[in-house]
């Protein structure tokens, strides 16, 4: 595990050496090639802009307004009848936005750690979930809305069932590691 | 499907306050979320600008090329429909190595090339292709082997072993990930029958 620290640590650093000198080398005008790639940055960020807007207001609006602890609320029973240990209810509503909000999850994810500590039942599940699941309705609209695609297809109800699936993993193989 | 989600987030957010008797938070949430879309962007501007600055180097360089032909023959079974020299492969791979690393900042901009090029290549240019849609999965369910953020988190709250769900974050990651990859398979396969 270290050892994959250590190479997260070191990539950016490296590639931001070992590319430009290779592309010196061979005779790439390396700092007009630069300006000219990122001038493509700056048009995708404007370009994204009304997706992103447009798709942060529907989700705060709704979070904000209390909307997703009533869903948690009606769904706390469900999870009791499933047999699932009683403090798992805490993780519903994390479960809930992390697919909607990357900022809002990691917020929930961390007042949850805290809360319940970090090596607690609630801290790992919280922890391993946060790291497994993405945030699937945010990168649909801000990828497909740079390109222009408007007929998503089966591509959302993809993305939910990798996250859904993630979800129960997550449950299982933190129940299986560490109790 | 989107359409009716959006709505329906926004509706019942709106109704839900109004039963809660703070309506007026709806104005204070709509306003900050637009302001928070603008900072995002001209974050991700920042960030998008200098690795596609040096992307674009490593293209030049023939960096990619060589990428794309070391790995290309395993991510490119997955994308049948993609030429094999497709520029989008280069760009996939750079997006998926990061997401691995957990290089989160650097894997927007690589992903957002890769649509690009994905969309180069799409007949139909308002409706996802299958190669998109495959990648976006991949992309959302991408496994990470480290999870920087929360163990940042886990560290700050003063854990006892705060890498310990390292393991577990694989696990459940790596299932999302081949099931993704499974069902996304057999859809494609059944629509072109």
């Amino acid at each position: 595990m270290r050892i994959i620290a250590e190479i997260s640590r070191w990539a950016i650093p490296l590639l931001l050496l070992v590319i430009p000198v290779l592309a010196y080398l061979r005779n790439v005008p390396v700092y007009e090639s630069f300006v000219a790639g990122a001038e493509e940055g700056f048009k995708t960020g404007v370009r994204i802009l009304p997706f992103l807007i447009g798709m942060l207001v529907s989700i705060k609006v709704f979070i904000d307004s209390g909307a997703l602890d009533i869903v948690s609320h009606y769904l706390q029973p469900l999870f009791a009848k499933l047999g699932l240990d009683p403090n798992f209810a805490a993780i519903i509503p994390l479960a809930i936005m992390r697919p909607l909000s990357g900022s809002g999850a990691l917020g929930v994810a961390t007042q949850l750690i805290n809360q319940h500590g970090p090596d607690s039942f609630i801290g790992r599940l919280a922890s391993t979930l946060q790291g497994s699941t993405d945030t699937t309705f945010f990168v649909l609209t801000v990828y497909f809305g740079s390109v222009g695609i408007k007929k998503y297809r089966y591509a959302l109800k993809l993305g939910l069932l990798a996250d859904f699936i993630g979800l129960i993993v997550s449950v299982w193989i933190v129940t299986k590691t560490f109790y | 499907m989107v359409n009716l989600i959006w709505l329906l987030m926004l509706a019942i957010g709106i109704i839900v306050s109004a039963i809660n008797g703070h309506i007026e938070s709806v104005t204070a949430s709509a306003m900050k979320a637009a302001e928070l879309g603008v900072e995002v962007a001209i974050e991700l501007i920042g960030v998008m600008s200098l690795w596609l600055g040096l992307m674009r180097l490593a293209e030049e360089a023939g960096f990619i090329k060589g990428i794309a032909r070391l790995f290309g023959p395993a991510v490119r079974r997955l994308f049948p429909s993609l030429k094999p020299d497709s520029p989008a492969l280069g760009a996939i791979i750079m997006n998926l190595s990061a997401n691995i690393l957990g290089l989160g900042n650097a894997a927007t901009p690589f992903g957002l090339k890769a649509m690009q090029e994905l969309q180069r290549e799409n007949p139909t240019p308002e409706v996802a292709s299958p190669a998109m849609i495959t990648f976006l999965a991949l992309n959302t369910s991408c496994i990470t082997l480290i999870p920087a953020t929360i163990i940042g988190v886990r560290l700050k709250a003063n854990s006892a072993n705060p890498t310990e769900i390292i393991g577990t974050t694989i696990v459940a990651t790596g299932c999302a990930m081949t099931i993704a990859i499974i069902v996304d398979y057999l859809i494609r396969h059944r629509r072109r029958k």
